[in-house]
């Protein structure tokens, strides 16, 4: 049976592969082509999408992208056979925007059907678990604080260290929770593993579960990704009734169970005190700390609060040891970083490479250059609350200190390009107009300071006393840097000031303010 | 935006105006149905608020007591949960929701003149319901399709590389699924 891969990434549906994944099914049936059709996770290569492959002993082979209108045609060019049609991209290892990629978290996604523990396991899923259930809790801890992973969240915290403060705590009840918000524009990593391989996140936080000590975990999934929710739901199930989570994982005797939770649209909630408030019922107003919550956390009790990516780097690193993940990467960023690539951009996607890839290489050799070939201005990196990069700063390479040097943060890893035409005021008065949105309302140069910042920018893209006001943006600035409780207030004046300072012309002011 | 600030000390007279409204589409029996199933779950009220306004597609303002009451919470607390959630509503939308996403990447892709294009085209402006009660428009911030950008959500689709002419296309099918 001829096996042919349409992605059920939502993405990809965005783009009609439901659509066409129908098409195929009813063009085989009219041409009595005997195929089993595998709804995949998206490969990522976002332009080709809907991306079709089908496999050949030579490999699997890409045609893409694939409209309803095109079906027919490729059938007649028997491209379930490999069939040369003008769609056809070859084998799509070879495709060199992912030949060129390291693939670690992400090594199946795209390959796999994700909701099949069968599939999961035959491409060498479960191996991480299974070689933690023979080790000692404080030895699981260590190979993941070796390995050098760091938060993929955005705070880039040493993952083994917070474990170890867990661990070390003595109560009864503690809990993993896995934090699934996502709300940071120009991401998505989260989202393709959550749809695309649902079980390495769930073995992740299984091995965490086993590392500290907690025998329940919670998903906090953004609201805004309905379809992650059903492969989430869909792959905890098969994995409870294989045995892999539950009372007696593989018959450990180990317990690890496991519940996905919705948010409600609040971007603050991506803050880990917040989104433990929100867990517990509350509105999520930031907390205070200390305590931290891997000594008071979820219901007051010790927990452990990762991102997605981090925990789905757990699998590999158990599997392979720290050494292999540390061996990527450079100075203190170790392992991969899956990037989103996004914006105004020929080929945005996903790209999982070592630390140490430059902004350019990303930007062009990947990202093939602008969208609308006009040359890239300004390019926003780790989110609304990370800094714009000019030009002049493409050769930083992605490296947590690097970014530091030049007050910008690598965040979770979104890229978002804007060409010529962008008004930089425009998006420093969206940085803070979003801040004011957003506010959890418990400081009020946060609160107050964002609707301020706001009608500043308002009045300098007026051109009302241009220097005065820019003088006052600063202060304000300076305030909400200094005051605030969380980093939505106290960062939002990253991808302001770095608008100003490198765009001051398109604030009506000369470099020299 | 003000929601959140205005939670923390709710009006209670707007509360209770709320709560006595008459509202045709609150069930009572299957709002308890649902309090009943969920309660106790630990940190149980947005499940609860999700559940209802999955089956209602809103949270009528006479839930509040009931939830209320059922946890143990009080009104104000209850309420200020609701308002400071944006995905959470309190009065009834169109048939079908279509979110809009205003975040950097979209911006990046001209999601601007879309949001405007649609205000236009549907004679709404965010938070609105459409005449034919057909469509309410929302603001969103990401959708997470970034690499498909300007990106909508209807209900719980959603659509990338959205043009004005996709747009249409798109609202003439939603009207036409209900
Ligand atoms: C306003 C705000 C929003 C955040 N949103 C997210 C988010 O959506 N996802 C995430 O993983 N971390 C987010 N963070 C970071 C978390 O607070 C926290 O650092 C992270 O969950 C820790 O996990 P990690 O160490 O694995 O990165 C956010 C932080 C702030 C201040
Ligand atoms: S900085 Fe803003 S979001 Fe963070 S705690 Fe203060 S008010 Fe809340
Ligand atoms: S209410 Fe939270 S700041 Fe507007
Ligand atoms: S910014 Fe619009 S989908 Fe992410």
């Amino acid at each position: 049976m001829i096996k042919v891969f349409v992605p059920r990434d939502s993405s990809a549906l965005g783009l009609g592969a439901e659509e066409v994944a129908l098409a195929i099914q009813a063009e085989a049936e009219k041409r009595q082509v005997a195929i089993e059709l595998i709804r995949n996770g998206s490969r990522g290569l976002y332009w080709l999408e809907p991306l079709v492959e089908v496999a050949t002993p030579q490999g699997r082979i890409a045609y893409g992208p694939v409209t309803i209108a095109d079906v027919p045609r490729l059938f007649e060019a028997g491209f379930h056979n490999g069939g040369a049609h003008p769609l056809a991209l070859g084998l799509t290892e070879e495709i060199p925007y992912l030949k060129r990629q390291e693939r670690l978290t992400f090594a199946r996604v795209g390959i796999t059907d994700p909701v099949s523990l069968d599939d999961y396991l035959a491409h060498d899923g479960y191996r991480g678990l299974k070689r933690a259930l023979t080790m000692a809790p404080a030895a699981m801890v260590e190979e993941v604080t070796e390995s050098g992973l760091r938060g993929r969240g955005g705070a880039a915290f040493p993952t083994g260290i917070k474990w170890r403060t867990v661990l070390n705590t003595s109560s009864a009840q503690k809990y993993i929770v896995c934090n699934a918000d996502e709300g940071d524009s120009g991401t998505f990593s989260d989202r393709m593993i959550m749809e695309g391989d649902p079980f390495v996140l769930i073995e992740g936080m299984t091995i965490a579960g086993l590392a500290v000590g907690a025998t329940d975990g919670f998903i906090y999934l953004r609201c805004e990704y309905p379809d992650a929710e059903v492969a989430l739901n869909a792959a905890i199930e098969s994995a409870t009734a294989q045995g892999y989570l539950g009372d007696n994982i593989l018959g450990s005797g180990k317990a690890f169970r496991l519940e996905v939770r919705l948010g409600a649209g609040a971007y603050v909630c991506g803050e880990e005190t917040s989104l433990l408030e929100s867990l517990e019922g509350k509105r999520g107003l930031v907390r205070f700390k200390p305590p931290l919550p891997a000594i008071e956390g979820l219901f007051g009790q010790p927990t452990v609060i990762n991102n997605v990516i981090s925990l789905a780097s757990v699998p590999i690193i158990l599997d392979k040891g720290a050494a292999f993940y540390k061996d990527y990467g450079m100075g203190r960023s170790r392992g991969t970083l899956p990037i989103q690539l996004a914006g105004n951009l020929k080929q945005p996607g996903l790209v999982e490479r070592a630390f140490g890839v430059t902004l350019r290489e990303i930007l062009y050799d990947f990202g093939g250059g602008s969208q609308s070939g006009r040359p890239i201005k300004a390019v926003q990196v780790g989110g609304p609350l990370g800094a714009y990069l000019p030009e002049s700063q493409f050769d930083t390479p992605l490296d947590y200190e690097a970014f530091t040097a030049l007050w910008a943060v690598l965040g979770h890893g979104g890229v978002v390009a804007f060409d010529e035409t962008v008004d930089m005021s425009k998006m420093a008065r969206y940085g803070m107009e979003f801040c004011a949105i957003e506010s959890c309302g418990k400081c009020t140069p946060c609160r107050i300071g964002s609707t301020r910042g706001v009608e500043i920018i308002d009045k300098i893209r007026a051109g009302e006393e241009t220097e005065r006001q820019v003088a006052l943006l600063r202060d304000l600035s300076d305030t909400m840097l200094a005051s605030s409780l969380c980093a939505l207030g106290g960062m939002t004046p990253y991808p302001v000031l770095s608008a100003l300072n490198h765009f001051p012309e398109d604030f009506g002011v000369t470099s020299a303010q | 935006m003000s929601d959140h600030s205005a939670t923390a000390n709710f009006p209670m007279a707007v509360a209770l105006r709320l709560i006595q409204m008459n509202d045709p589409a609150f069930d009572s029996e299957r709002v308890s149905g649902i309090i009943a199933e969920l309660k106790t779950k630990p940190g149980a009220l947005l499940p609860i608020l999700h559940a209802i306004q999955e089956v209602l597609g809103y949270v009528p303002g006479e839930c509040v007591p009931l939830i209320a009451t059922e946890l143990n919470l009080s009104r104000a607390e209850v309420h200020g949960v609701i308002s400071f959630y944006h995905y959470f509503r309190g009065t009834p939308p169109g048939r079908h929701t279509v979110y809009i996403c205003r975040a950097e990447a979209c911006q990046a892709m001209g999601s601007e003149a879309l949001e405007a294009y649609a205000k236009s085209s549907l004679g709404v402006d965010y938070h609105e319901n459409t005449r034919d009660g057909a469509i309410t428009l929302e603001p969103v911030y990401c959708l997470g399709n970034c690499a498909c950008s300007p990106s909508i959500m209807v209900d719980k689709k959603v659509h990338g590389r959205v043009s004005p002419k996709r747009f249409d296309d798109i609202m003439n099918l939603t009207r036409s699924a209900s």
